[in-house]
């Protein structure tokens, strides 16, 4: 009886995941208005900012293919620094989707409906914008095809197995196509409520012809679930695979700061941790222009900001963990790679990783800050800015002071490459906005299995 | 395909889970049910059998496994072996991140493409579509017409007892 009374007590406490009371019919009706109408003034403030920005973005790239390399602030000594970072950056971006989409389905977070859609999306655009940087940054982009081991007229002289550069293509490529796979699939049923609503057009071609004929029967579900969980259980590991993969591009290589076992782990941890503030910082902007406020509620974005706590936390272990193990290893090139990075030319970036990226999200514990919208935003942006930061820190910040004095040097960037950094957020944005106009944001059918409108109110089964 | 059908519709899962049970307990034959969304434990109650995609999505990791293991010693021992920093030809656990790759790459993409054939899925298909809304807010019930006769008025007045929305005969398949 006492447990009874207890867990009736907890539901009570728990709001609804979706507010406002909503019907099955009215879900299909919120999420498939915007795609009827015609597109609002927010919308355009929002797209051609993000259209301008990727223009800059192709109108650098292009100067850069036709003059090479030497445009940006490369040197003999740096040469690796805003290329890597951004790519590095926005593979992390990316892992929070697949988070939300996939290991949260597995642990059976029923929050996740109301965003799993629009963070997948956010992962396939943010490993598009990833898998530009090092095909731009090879002297011969044109030549990129060269590290697919197809049978060539050179031999065939096959790529080296052994190179992390070489895993680094085969686990992009494996996850931007099974990511897309992932949300195709669970786009379809809604696909098929979309063909059946609207009348003719050439919009409703289009989505009839990517439905494949679904009709919502029994056989059909049964099989997607399955799928589904496969799909889940198969993406779990490939992401933690992924950003493994690329730290093993730094912990394989000799340079102190870089050569280290904790990396696989640690940037995990910073890859979940930065997409989880980017999709925060998705969600709120959707939220407010697109008013989903019934479907991304404080209860969505208080889950999302414990997930930030922790993996914050997570990620500032990681720091002291890696700081310690330097100091302690009495290898003085690694210890003064670690001193240089908090008191060298660079240590006004490792302050605002520390302060971005471990104390400002320790904020979120607070219910007041947690449940203040803006704060929040202003939080996801902040870590975002740490994040980048920290990527920067580690690649340029460990180039600049190697093992001889004699061979250090500075970086500072062009023009360009600030440029297409700029171009990489309007590459994302641009695609993101489309997909917000022509799409679903919201996974109709798993939000409808969420409602708990099983039943019929006199209905004796609940 | 030319017989009659009888569709009934619901407004909620559970009162389509209630009418299953009661309709299976006469003996009744099902053609088919829709839903908008996934119905949990809709399967039991229909008694489908269990779905074998689990083995063919094995398998076809089981491929890729073999296909990128052999492919990457054959390459680097076998037909052009190349030293890299003396690294041994076969450098196995060198091998290990592409495998996993691999293995993952042939597996989504081979259990995607079963699942697509085995419901006879396909780009531009025709939806053989009730029409009563189960995309959006309604879960059909679709029953064969091998139902005697005398049955129809039990069949109507179960249905309606179960709160079906809406209740008609048609002509064709499903």
């Amino acid at each position: 009886m006492a447990s009874v009374a207890l867990s009736s007590l907890m539901r009570v406490e728990q709001p609804p995941l979706i507010g406002g009371g909503k019907s099955l019919g009215q879900v299909t009706v919120d999420i498939c208005a915007p795609l009827e109408r015609r597109a609002g003034i927010l919308w355009w403030l929002a797209f051609l900012p993000a259209l301008s920005l990727l223009i800059l973005g192709v109108i650098a790239v292009a100067y850069l293919m036709v003059t090479g390399v030497g445009t940006w602030g490369l040197n003999r000594t740096v040469g690796w620094a805003f290329d890597i970072t951004n790519f590095v950056f926005w593979i992390g971006i990316g892992h929070a989707g697949t988070l939300i989409s996939a290991i949260l389905f597995l642990f059976r977070q029923r929050w996740r409906t109301s965003v799993n859609r629009s963070a997948e999306a956010m992962t396939i655009f943010a490993v598009i914008c990833a898998g530009l940087f090092p095909v731009i940054h090879m002297g011969r982009p044109w030549l990129f095809y060269w590290i697919i081991p197809y049978p060539n007229e050179r031999g065939p002289l096959w790529v080296n197995f052994r190179s992390p550069l070489l895993w680094d293509f085969f686990a992009i490529g494996t996850y931007f196509t099974i990511s897309l796979v992932f949300w195709y699939v669970g786009l379809i049923p809604d696909l098929a409520t979309l063909r059946d609503r609207l009348q003719s057009g050439w919009y409703r071609r289009l989505v009839s012809f990517f439905s494949l004929g679904w009709n919502g029967a029994c056989r059909t579900w049964q099989r997607y679930e399955l799928v589904y969980l496969l799909l889940a259980g198969l993406a779990t590991p490939l992401v933690v695979s992924v950003h493994s993969v690329v730290s093993t591009d730094f912990a394989v290589a000799q340079m102190p700061g870089w050569h280290a076992t904790i990396f696989p782990p640690y940037f995990v941890a910073g890859a979940i941790f930065s997409g989880l503030a980017m999709v925060l910082t998705l969600m709120l902007l959707a939220r407010k222009v697109m008013h989903l406020e019934d479907y991304i509620t404080l209860r969505h974005v208080g889950a999302m900001a414990k997930l930030v706590i922790a993996t914050s936390c997570l990620v500032g272990l990681a720091y002291a963990v890696e700081f310690f193990t330097a100091l302690y290893s009495g290898d003085p090139y690694e210890s003064f790679a670690f001193l240089n990075r908090a008191l060298g030319p660079l240590n006004w970036g490792f302050a605002i990783m520390i302060a971005c990226n471990v104390l400002i999200p320790q904020l979120l514990w607070f219910p007041q800050v947690r449940h203040r919208m803006l704060a929040v935003f202003v939080i996801s942006i902040l870590i975002n800015i740490g994040m980048w930061m920290e990527r920067f820190i580690i690649i340029a910040g460990t180039l600049e002071r190697d093992f001889l004095p004699s061979s250090w040097s500075g970086y500072v960037p062009t023009v360009v490459e600030i440029a297409t950094l700029l171009g990489s957020f309007g590459l994302f944005f641009t695609c993101f906005l489309l997909f917000c106009r022509f799409l679903p944001v919201i996974a109709m059918a798993e939000v409808k299995g969420v409602l708990e409108k099983g039943y019929s109110n006199h209905g004796e089964a609940r | 395909m030319n017989h009659r059908v009888y569709v009934a519709s619901f407004a909620t899962e559970g009162d389509l889970l209630q009418a299953i049970a009661a309709v299976r307990q006469r003996n009744w034959p099902i053609v088919e049910a829709y839903t908008p969304y996934a119905v949990h434990g809709l399967d039991h109650a229909l008694g489908l059998s269990r779905s074998q995609l689990g083995k063919a999505c094995f398998l076809f990791g089981l491929f890729g496994v073999v296909l990128a293991l052999g492919f990457q010693f054959w390459a680097s021992a076998r037909d052009w072996p190349l030293n890299v920093g003396g690294q041994p030809w076969n450098s196995l656990p060198a091998f290990v991140p592409v495998t996993f790759e691999a293995m993952v790459l042939c597996a989504g993409l081979g259990l995607v493409l079963t699942w697509l054939i085995a419901n006879g899925l396909y780009p531009g298909k025709q939806p053989l579509s009730i029409g009563e809304g189960e995309t959006n807010d309604r879960f059909i019930l679709v029953l064969g017409d091998a139902i005697p006769a005398a049955d129809l008025n039990d069949i109507r007045s179960l249905l309606e007892s179960h709160r079906a929305v809406s209740l008609h005969e048609r002509e064709g398949g499903r």
